[in-house]
């Protein structure tokens, strides 16, 4: 007689199999694909050809629909590290680690080009690339925090023991990321007392409300999509990993 | 005995012992602050003003210096792995190690200021502030070292890789640190400072512990 | 297209930079998708018990 030992499985253990998260979601990726690519579509027609210059920053407000959603994507993209950290100390749920690993680069990636958009909005606006205002101070931090990630990742052999130790120190950095904020814009008023242009500081009209939300989603989904694939990219190179040391000692006896 | 002042009393023979690490942290803090004139000029004027900046940089680069001493000989030669096993939990432990760490590389280190303070113009006033300073910022410095140190503990090339990872933790060090010396509100930067210190010692021991165990598992 | 102004160099430069930046990001990940893959599919093809566990194929 055997008892029942199949544990009841509700989704959150289902989708703890790897195989299983890639079955479920893999249905999921190309509407997700479609929705971001008519987003993005709709909003380049809006930014380009639907959209008014501002009464005070010109034609440049344009650079915001696209400075704005990385802007936002290097918070949320930590924001989503943060939570897959918690995620693998907590529960140790196997997602969670490669969601960990997956968001790392592309978080990296976004924060980078909300620099560089900023520093091209910046020129004209500032007269210079760089200011050491308090946003792209901390802007700049946090790509340091996010390359500094992606480093410890690969620095690891065994990846199911970095995710661990890397979900201490990612959470250790969501910590400290409120803290940078603060320090660095104490510090920047210090030395610059003078205001400096903010880009949420004069209420915008609903012409450049629409295509600054257009791009804000289709940037999001795209972090979505790219998420996803690179989380299926991720539990396949484990799948390799196992295999390649399951080879090379010949095998089960 | 408990076993925290144990642990302290391992902890500091332990450094003590291989005196010349000690030296080696103190004349790295002096050599950084040194060659700076040689890089920007010996003009007096200059030098008094970047002075705290250069000290702070110089404590920095000093106390990321002494990290690996802090968990990697015991994690090499075993010894992490049966003070996992002990009564004490680990991030006691940690915390010993920790305040031993700070004995051994801050506080050698605020003994040698003065040496920089004379080599690079700083008044009185401005000397006795960074003094203060530097030793309410110094533990902040040790904390988020020992969790950028646990967290690398188990990677062969982590010393390479642990800077990378404390730099932008102590930003705000930094910050409130040469703030509290230089700037129109160097009391409210004394307190930022002193609280961004209790809140790191408080942390670190549990995530370094953590980290440690993680990495061990 | 509309006239973007004296500042059309910078927008025009934002906009290519993001567009290059993601569109590396996207072929990136795909190519390391495609890659991992196609190893995957090598490996399993040699593997001694030819055990393929339910959807790393999709």
């Amino acid at each position: 007689m055997t008892p029942d030992t199949e544990p009841r499985l509700n989704w959150w253990n289902r989708m703890a199999n790897p195989g299983q998260f890639v079955a479920w979601t893999t249905p999921l990726l190309w509407p997700l694909v479609i929705l971001t690519a008519v987003l993005f579509v709709l909003g380049f027609w809006f930014a380009f050809f639907n959209s008014p210059e501002d009464y005070q920053m010109g034609d440049t407000v344009r650079i915001m629909y696209v400075h704005v959603p990385n802007a936002w994507l290097s918070q949320f993209v930590y924001a989503i590290m943060s939570v897959s950290a918690l995620g693998t100390l907590v529960w140790r749920h196997p997602m969670a680690d490669v969601s960990m690993k997956a968001a790392a680069p592309l978080g990296a990636l976004f924060t980078a080009l909300a620099l560089f958009t900023g520093a091209l909005w910046g020129r004209p606006t500032w007269g210079t690339f760089w200011e050491w205002d308090g946003r792209m101070t901390s802007t700049l931090v946090l790509l340091l925090i996010y390359l500094g990630l992606v480093a410890l990742w690969r620095a690891f052999d065994d990846q199911l023991r970095a995710a661990r130790v890397i979900a201490v120190f990612t959470l250790v950095g969501a910590i400290n990321i409120p803290i940078i904020k603060f320090s660095v814009d104490w510090w920047s008023t210090l030395h610059q007392p003078a205001s400096v242009f903010r880009p949420d500081g004069p209420r915008m009209p609903m012409s450049i409300l629409v295509p600054l939300f257009v791009m804000f989603f289709a940037f999001t989904f795209l972090f979505l999509v790219l998420h996803l694939k690179a989380m299926h990219t991720e539990v396949k190179r484990r799948r390799v990993m196992t295999l390649k040391r399951r080879l090379a000692q010949g095998g089960p006896a | 005995m408990s076993g925290f002042a144990a642990m302290l009393r391992r902890e500091l023979r332990l450094s003590l012992r291989g005196g010349g690490d000690v030296l080696t942290l103190v004349l790295f803090f002096i050599i950084v602050g040194a060659i700076v004139p040689f890089a920007v000029g010996p003009d007096r004027t200059l030098l008094a003003a970047i002075a705290p900046g250069i000290v702070w940089i110089a404590a920095f680069l000093a106390m990321l210096l002494g990290l690996e001493r802090l968990f990697r000989p015991d994690h090499e030669d075993g010894a992490l792995v049966l003070l996992r096993q002990a009564e004490l939990p680990l991030s006691a432990i940690v915390a010993a190690k920790l305040i031993v760490h700070w004995l051994v590389s801050a506080v050698p280190l605020l003994l040698a200021t003065p040496v920089l303070a004379v080599l690079l113009a700083m008044d009185l006033d401005s000397f006795g502030r960074t003094m203060i300073s530097l030793a309410l910022g110094t533990p902040a410095l040790a904390a988020f070292g020992a969790i950028g140190a646990a967290v690398t503990v188990s990677i062969r090339r982590g010393g390479l890789i642990a800077p990378i990872l404390i730099a932008p933790l102590s930003i705000p060090v930094l910050i409130f640190g040469v703030g509290s010396i230089t700037s129109p509100q160097s009391g409210a930067a004394t307190l930022f400072l002193a609280a961004l210190s209790l809140m790191a010692v408080a942390l670190a021991p549990f995530a370094a512990a953590l980290a440690i165990s993680s990495a061990e598992d | 297209m509309i006239d973007l102004g004296p500042h059309a160099v910078f927008i025009i430069w934002a906009y290519i930079g993001v567009m290059l930046g993601i569109a590396g990001l996207i072929a990136w990940t795909l190519f390391d998708a495609r890659r991992t893959a196609s190893e995957l599919s090598r490996l399993e093809a040699r593997d001694p018990r030819r055990q393929r566990p339910a959807g790393t194929t999709p």
